[in-house]
């Protein structure tokens, strides 16, 4: 009995992994097949097209492919230094107590947002305040662009980066940094030489999932990024992104060729996250201490 | 006994499913988010009145084509019509049917939101950006009563595709060669210039933030939310606000039997140039759209009362109710509608 038992829990546990698998084929799959149209029509000109042109029916991605890469590492970028704080901060300095409460709750809270309410936050609060900043550059004070978005994204995926990293950092032996501090070295010098080198892949690992979420966030980026079909020429210019050209566009696409170029759109975007994480994957192996 | 427990509740469950299916006829539609609020508000009346449910989804114009054509739904709904084109895709004809009229706003940002004249031409030249500033001669002439700054015109588009951004590019692409040719009409369009926003709240939103902007909301949008719009000269060359009234008035004019047409930049003397019916999408043998004749005779039903009595809804929702001669032009569409080669409507 115990045996029959132990069998089909086990055939239970193969049927959930292999059934990931296969949905992600077929996924794939399905992208492809639909996209075939649009690949056939456009070839390599896809890729490197300027023009998005529904009307006259061109296609090309190259605007939003700039705007995805952009806004995700710009977000990137700001949202580092304020993640590894915060997770430092919860693991190393406050592990428990008061500040230790609210922090996490707020970054908690954070995380459960919907991605409409950052958009319509940025919207409202963020756009007026950019605006001020332009006019001081003199430069065209649209309020949002690339850099808006980039700073909605940078709130969005703290959570993720720093939650990821905070338990990680909470992983470090404890030996490890009492034998640090016990040589008579200052936390810093505790975080800087044990801490951070020994969770440096796991680190990675939280921004590569922060990474994902910037990659793919549509709704609050749209509402902020200006939807311009042109390349941006600064980080100040409206652009577009392919999560959001996707989302703005689908539901009206009423051309199969122009609902086959949206469904190729997510094919490259399928593949660059493939790639994205083949990346990562290869560098948290890499950095790993064994 | 367990098994014996569960093969009882599933079998409850699925003859409860079939005996629901068969005691009610329910329709099912999906299409254009436009006319959302007062189809809504039509089918919950229309229950009350006659028990029949209608599920309809607002999936967007688009949406609503593909899933009539791949005859999903019993009915589809569109803010544009189907062109020549795009009705040889279908395996049997299609039916539009008018069900209310919209109009899209020419909506702005200045000091003091003053009302403005604009003609067409001008229209069209602010959204290619050959006009870009609010002091430029051609809108100063038309405006001579109204103090307009010195400040540049920010252009804000629709960036989603839509129907309201049809209607406006439609109307454009006849009042301006240069915007036929650049641009085109659309759902979906290559903007010359601009910023884009997502759906009438997100044009509506930054507009509000942006000093200097102009951009284009529908009707219902712009009244319900207490919006500037401008005056717009149409074909008889009178300045006509945009209102439920100017609106109807536009279907004032030589329609067609099949009820396909644009009545953007209309001939009618008093009617606001850019606006548009919505439409029902219906096959026009019910039983190639794969209906049950019982499901067909409640879906002639439906349209027929939509097209009364369930107007008295359009202008509490800030529609514009269909035209008499729109009306009667609908009328006989609907007479047109049959079963397996019979006409349904007596």
């Amino acid at each position: 009995m115990e045996m029959r038992q132990d069998r089909t829990f086990k055939i239970m546990l193969w049927l959930g992994g292999i059934s990931f698998f296969l949905l992600l084929l077929l996924i794939f799959i399905l992208l492809f097949k639909e996209s075939l149209y649009s690949i056939n029509a456009f070839g390599i000109k896809f890729i490197t097209g300027k023009v998005w042109d529904p009307v006259n029916e061109k296609f090309g991605l190259f605007p939003f492919f700039v705007g995805t890469i952009l806004t995700s590492f710009i977000s990137l970028f700001i949202s580092l230094p304020f993640s590894l704080s915060l997770a430092l901060l919860l693991s190393v300095y406050y592990k428990e107590g008061f500040i230790n409460k609210v922090l996490s709750t707020t970054t908690e809270l954070l995380a459960g947002i919907p991605s409409v309410i950052y958009g319509f936050w940025g919207l409202f609060f963020l756009v007026p305040l950019i605006r001020k900043v332009e006019i001081k550059l003199r430069i065209p004070p649209y309020g949002v662009g690339i850099l808006t978005a980039s700073l909605i994204l940078a709130i969005m995926i703290i959570p993720y980066i720093s939650s990821i990293s905070k338990e990680v950092i909470k992983m470090v032996p404890q030996d490890l940094i009492e034998a640090g501090l016990s040589l008579g070295s200052t936390t810093w010098e505790v975080v800087k030489k044990v801490i951070l080198p020994y969770c440096r892949s796991g680190i990675f690992a939280g921004i590569l999932l922060g990474f994902g979420r910037a990659f793919g966030e549509t709704m609050a980026v749209t509402m902020v990024i200006g939807n311009s079909n042109f390349v941006p020429e600064n980080i100040f210019s409206p652009a577009n992104t392919m999560a959001s050209v996707i989302a703005n566009e689908f539901t009206e696409a009423t051309k199969d060729i122009h609902l086959s170029a949206l469904i190729q759109i997510g094919l490259w975007l399928f593949v660059l996250s493939v790639i994205v994480n083949l990346i990562g994957s290869f560098i948290v192996k890499r950095y790993k201490i064994r | 006994m367990k098994k014996l427990i569960l093969l009882g509740m599933v079998a409850g469950i699925l003859v409860s499913v079939f005996t629901i299916q068969a005691m009610a006829v329910n329709l099912t539609g999906a299409g254009a988010t436009f006319p959302y609020p007062l189809y809504s508000k039509m089918f919950s009346e229309y229950y009350k009145k006659t028990g029949i449910k209608i599920n309809y989804q607002a999936i967007g114009s688009g949406g609503g084509i593909r899933q009539i054509r791949a005859k999903t739904v019993d009915f589809g709904a569109s803010d544009a019509y189907v062109d020549d084109e795009g009705l040889k895709k279908f395996s049997y004809p299609i039916l539009h049917v008018p069900t209310a009229a919209g109009a899209v706003v020419i909506t702005y940002n200045l000091p003091g939101n003053p009302k403005l004249k604009l003609t067409g031409r001008i229209i069209a030249d602010i959204f290619l950006g050959k006009i870009n500033n609010w002091c430029a001669p051609e809108i100063k002439k038309l405006n001579p009563k109204v103090k307009l700054p010195d400040l540049k015109i920010i252009v804000v588009h629709r960036s989603d595709g839509s129907g309201t951004t049809f209607i406006f590019s439609d109307y454009l692409s006849k009042v301006s060669r240069v915007w036929k040719n650049k641009v085109g009409r659309g759902k979906s369009l290559n903007w010359p210039c601009g910023l884009g926003a997502k759906g009438n709240p997100g044009v509506a939103g930054l507009i509000k933030q942006l000093p200097g902007s102009v951009g284009y909301v529908e009707l219902i949008y712009a009244l319900s939310n207490r919006m500037p719009y401008a005056d717009v000269q149409n074909r008889a060359g009178n300045f006509i606000t945009p209102s439920i009234r100017s609106v109807s008035l536009a279907a004032d004019t030589k329609l067609p039997d099949d009820m396909r047409i644009s009545l953007t930049d209309t001939s009618a003397k008093y009617g606001y140039p850019i606006s548009g019916f919505t439409w029902i999408l219906i096959y026009k043998d019910l039983k190639e759209g794969g209906l049950t004749k019982e499901r067909a005779k409640a879906l002639v039903k439906l349209l027929w009362w939509m097209i009364h009595e369930g107007q008295k809804y359009t202008e509490k929702l800030h529609y514009a109710p269909l035209s008499k001669k729109a009306v009667k032009k609908s009328e006989a569409i609907i007479k047109s509608i049959t079963y397996e080669g019979k006409r349904l409507w007596r």
